[in-house]
C-alpha cells in the first residue's frame, strides 16, 4: 500500500486491522510480551508402513498415530482417547499390536508398521475383515480398524502359545475360547457394544486357522 | 505436549553420559506412561534420551541359578518366557493381570517399575498434589480415595504404586541392577528400591539422578504354589483395588506381597511367620499401623479376605 493514501482504508480493511490488533494484544496478555516463541524441535526417522518405506522429518512430539493420519494420510487408524485406554489407534509394529497414540514416531526407526490399510483392501479383504462384516462386528465402525488389527494379533499370540490372564495353565498351549478372546481383547473398547459379534468373528477365523 | 529435543543412544553407557551432560533430560523406553504424562504436561522433559534400542532385551540364566531380565524386555516377552512360566509363575500371572495386550507389548521391565501412580489427583493438573507439585497439598486425602493407599502413606500423599509386576518381583526377592552417570554399577534389592512418601512424595525411588536401570535379577526359584489374585472393579484391564501375590509351600510357610494398598508393593517378612495361623493373624500383622480413609477402609477386610482365598487355593 502506498503511504500517501493510507487514509483511504476501506471499512473492511479497517475492521480486519482492528481485529488483528486486538488478537495481537490478547496474545500478548496470555504469553507475556517478553516470551520468546519456543522453537520446534525436528528429527528424522525412517520406517516402513504397509511395506512402503518412508523417510520423515517430524516435530519430535509427533506420535506414531498422528504421523500415520496427518503426514501419511492413512486415516484408517483412529484417534479415540489418545491416552492408551480405548485401543482405536491399534496398529501392528513388527507383527505386534501397540497403541500408536502412546508411541513417538521417532521410536520406530527401521520398524515395519502395518495399519488396517495394509491388512486388506475392499477388493481383497483380510479374513478378519470379512468375518467382521459377516458377523456384524461393529455398528458405528469407529473402533473397528483397531479391533481388527488387535484381533489379528490376538490369534497370532494364541498360535504362538502365549498364555493370558484367564489361561488355566501357564504351560499348556492356550485355545481360542470365547473367554480367552474376550480377555485378550480388553484393550479395545466399543461404545456400540459389538463385543459378542467381534468374538464370534474371531472364533470363525480362529477355527479356519486350526 | 511441551517441545523437547531428542536423541537415540546405542549403549547404556552412552545413555548415562547423555543424561549427565543434558539438564532436564529423561530416558524413554516403551513410553506408555511417560508419553501419557507428557501429553498432560505433568512431565515436561527438555530432552528425551531414547534408550529403546540399547539392547538389554535378553532374559538369561545367572551363575547363581536365577534369571537376569534385561531392562527393556517387554512385559509380554517376560510373561511368555518359558523359564518364567515354569519357575516364576507368580511373575507371569502378575504381568498377565496388568494393562492390556497392546500396552504389555510396549511396556518394559524397568519402565513398569518406574511408572507413576494412577491417583486421579496426580493426573488432574487442576487439583492440588504434593507428588506433582511439592508443597501444594493433597486433594486426595479428603477427596475420592476409595482406590488409594491405606498403609505406608503420609499426610502429604496416599497414592498407591500401580504395578502388578512389582508385587510379584517383591515376593520373589528381586534386585534392580543399575548404571550411574559416572559408569559405576550397583544392585538395589526391590525391598529398598521404593521410598515411602513422608513429606517428599515426589521422590519415589532410591535411584540417583541420571541412574539407569539395566536389569532385574531374580534369585533361584523357590518352588511352591504361585498365585496372583487381583481384585478390581472389572475383570480385565483395570488397576487393582487389592492384589495378593503369594508363593505357598506345602509345610504352610510362604511369602505374600500385596498390591493396591501402599506406595510400594507391601510385604512384611515377619508377618509371614504367622501364615500357618491363617489369614486373620497374618493380615493383622501385615497391615499393622494402617491409616485408611473413610472411603478406603474396606480394603482392610478385602486384603484379609483375599489372603484367605489365596491360602485356601494354595491347599488344593
Amino acid at each position: 500500500m502506498d503511504e500517501s493514501n493510507d487514509y483511504l482504508f476501506s471499512r473492511r480493511e479497517m475492521l480486519v486491522s482492528t481485529t488483528l490488533a486486538v488478537t495481537g494484544l490478547a496474545l500478548l496478555n496470555v504469553t507475556g510480551a517478553e516470551a520468546a516463541p519456543v522453537p520446534v524441535s525436528l528429527a528424522k526417522v525412517s520406517f516402513a508402513v504397509n511395506g512402503k518405506p518412508h523417510q520423515l522429518e517430524l516435530d519430535t512430539r509427533t506420535t506414531l498415530l498422528d504421523t500415520l493420519r496427518e503426514h501419511l494420510h492413512l486415516t484408517g487408524t483412529k484417534k479415540g482417547c489418545d491416552h492408551g485406554q480405548c485401543g482405536a489407534c491399534t496398529v501392528l509394529v513388527n507383527g505386534r499390536r501397540i497403541n500408536s497414540c502412546l508411541s513417538l514416531a521417532l521410536q520406530h526407526e527401521d520398524d515395519a508398521i502395518t495399519t488396517i490399510e495394509g491388512l486388506g483392501t475392499p477388493d481383497k479383504l483380510h479374513p478378519m475383515q470379512a468375518a467382521f462384516i459377516k458377523h456384524d462386528g461393529y455398528q458405528c465402525g469407529y473402533c473397528t480398524p483397531g479391533q481388527i488389527c488387535s484381533a489379528v494379533a490376538v490369534l497370532a499370540e494364541i498360535r504362538a502359545g502365549m498364555p493370558s490372564h484367564v489361561s488355566a495353565s501357564l504351560l499348556e498351549p492356550p485355545r481360542a475360547t470365547n473367554m480367552e478372546l474376550r480377555e485378550r481383547m480388553s484393550g479395545n473398547i466399543c461404545r456400540c457394544g459389538a463385543y459378542s459379534n467381534i468374538a464370534e468373528a474371531m472364533s470363525e477365523v480362529a477355527g479356519k486357522d486350526a | 505436549m511441551q517441545t523437547f529435543t531428542y536423541e537415540r543412544v546405542r549403549t547404556p553407557a552412552e545413555a548415562a553420559a547423555a543424561a549427565a551432560r543434558t539438564p532436564g533430560a529423561k530416558f524413554l523406553a516403551g513410553g506408555t506412561n511417560l508419553l501419557d504424562l507428557m501429553k498432560l504436561e505433568i512431565e515436561t522433559p527438555a530432552h528425551i534420551i531414547d534408550v529403546g534400542k540399547v539392547g538389554l532385551d535378553k532374559i538369561e540364566p545367572t551363575p547363581a541359578g536365577g534369571l537376569r531380565i534385561g531392562a527393556l524386555v517387554t512385559n509380554t516377552d517376560l510373561a511368555d518366557h518359558r523359564t518364567v512360566r515354569r519357575d516364576y509363575g507368580l511373575l507371569s500371572r502378575a504381568l498377565l493381570a496388568g494393562a492390556s495386550g497392546q500396552l504389555r507389548n510396549k511396556a518394559t521391565t524397568a519402565g513398569n517399575l518406574l511408572q507413576r501412580t494412577r491417583c486421579p489427583y496426580f493426573y488432574d493438573t487442576n487439583q492440588r498434589c504434593n507428588k506433582r507439585e511439592p508443597g501444594s497439598g493433597c486433594a486426595a486425602i479428603a477427596g475420592y480415595s476409595r482406590q488409594l493407599g491405606i498403609i505406608g502413606t503420609s499426610d502429604a500423599c496416599i497414592a498407591t504404586h500401580p504395578s502388578d509386576m512389582a508385587v510379584a518381583m517383591r515376593a520373589l526377592d528381586a534386585e534392580v541392577e543399575t548404571v550411574k552417570a559416572n559408569g559405576t554399577t550397583r544392585t538395589i534389592p526391590l525391598a529398598q528400591f521404593y521410598r515411602l512418601p513422608g513429606q517428599t512424595p515426589h521422590l519415589e525411588t532410591t535411584l540417583e539422578k541420571n541412574e539407569l536401570i539395566t536389569a532385574v535379577l531374580l534369585p533361584p526359584p523357590v518352588g511352591g504354589v504361585h498365585i496372583y489374585q487381583k481384585v478390581r472393579d472389572r475383570s480385565s484391564y483395570a488397576f487393582a483395588l487389592v492384589s495378593v501375590g503369594a508363593i505357598l509351600q506345602q509345610d504352610g510357610s510362604g511369602r505374600i506381597a500385596v498390591g493396591g494398598v501402599a506406595p510400594r508393593p507391601w510385604r512384611v517378612e515377619t508377618a509371614e511367620k504367622l501364615l500357618p495361623a491363617g489369614a486373620k493373624a497374618f493380615t493383622a500383622q501385615l497391615l499393622q499401623g494402617a491409616r485408611p480413609t473413610k472411603e478406603n477402609a474396606y480394603k482392610l477386610a478385602l486384603v484379609e479376605n483375599t489372603v484367605a482365598a489365596v491360602l485356601n487355593e494354595g491347599k488344593h
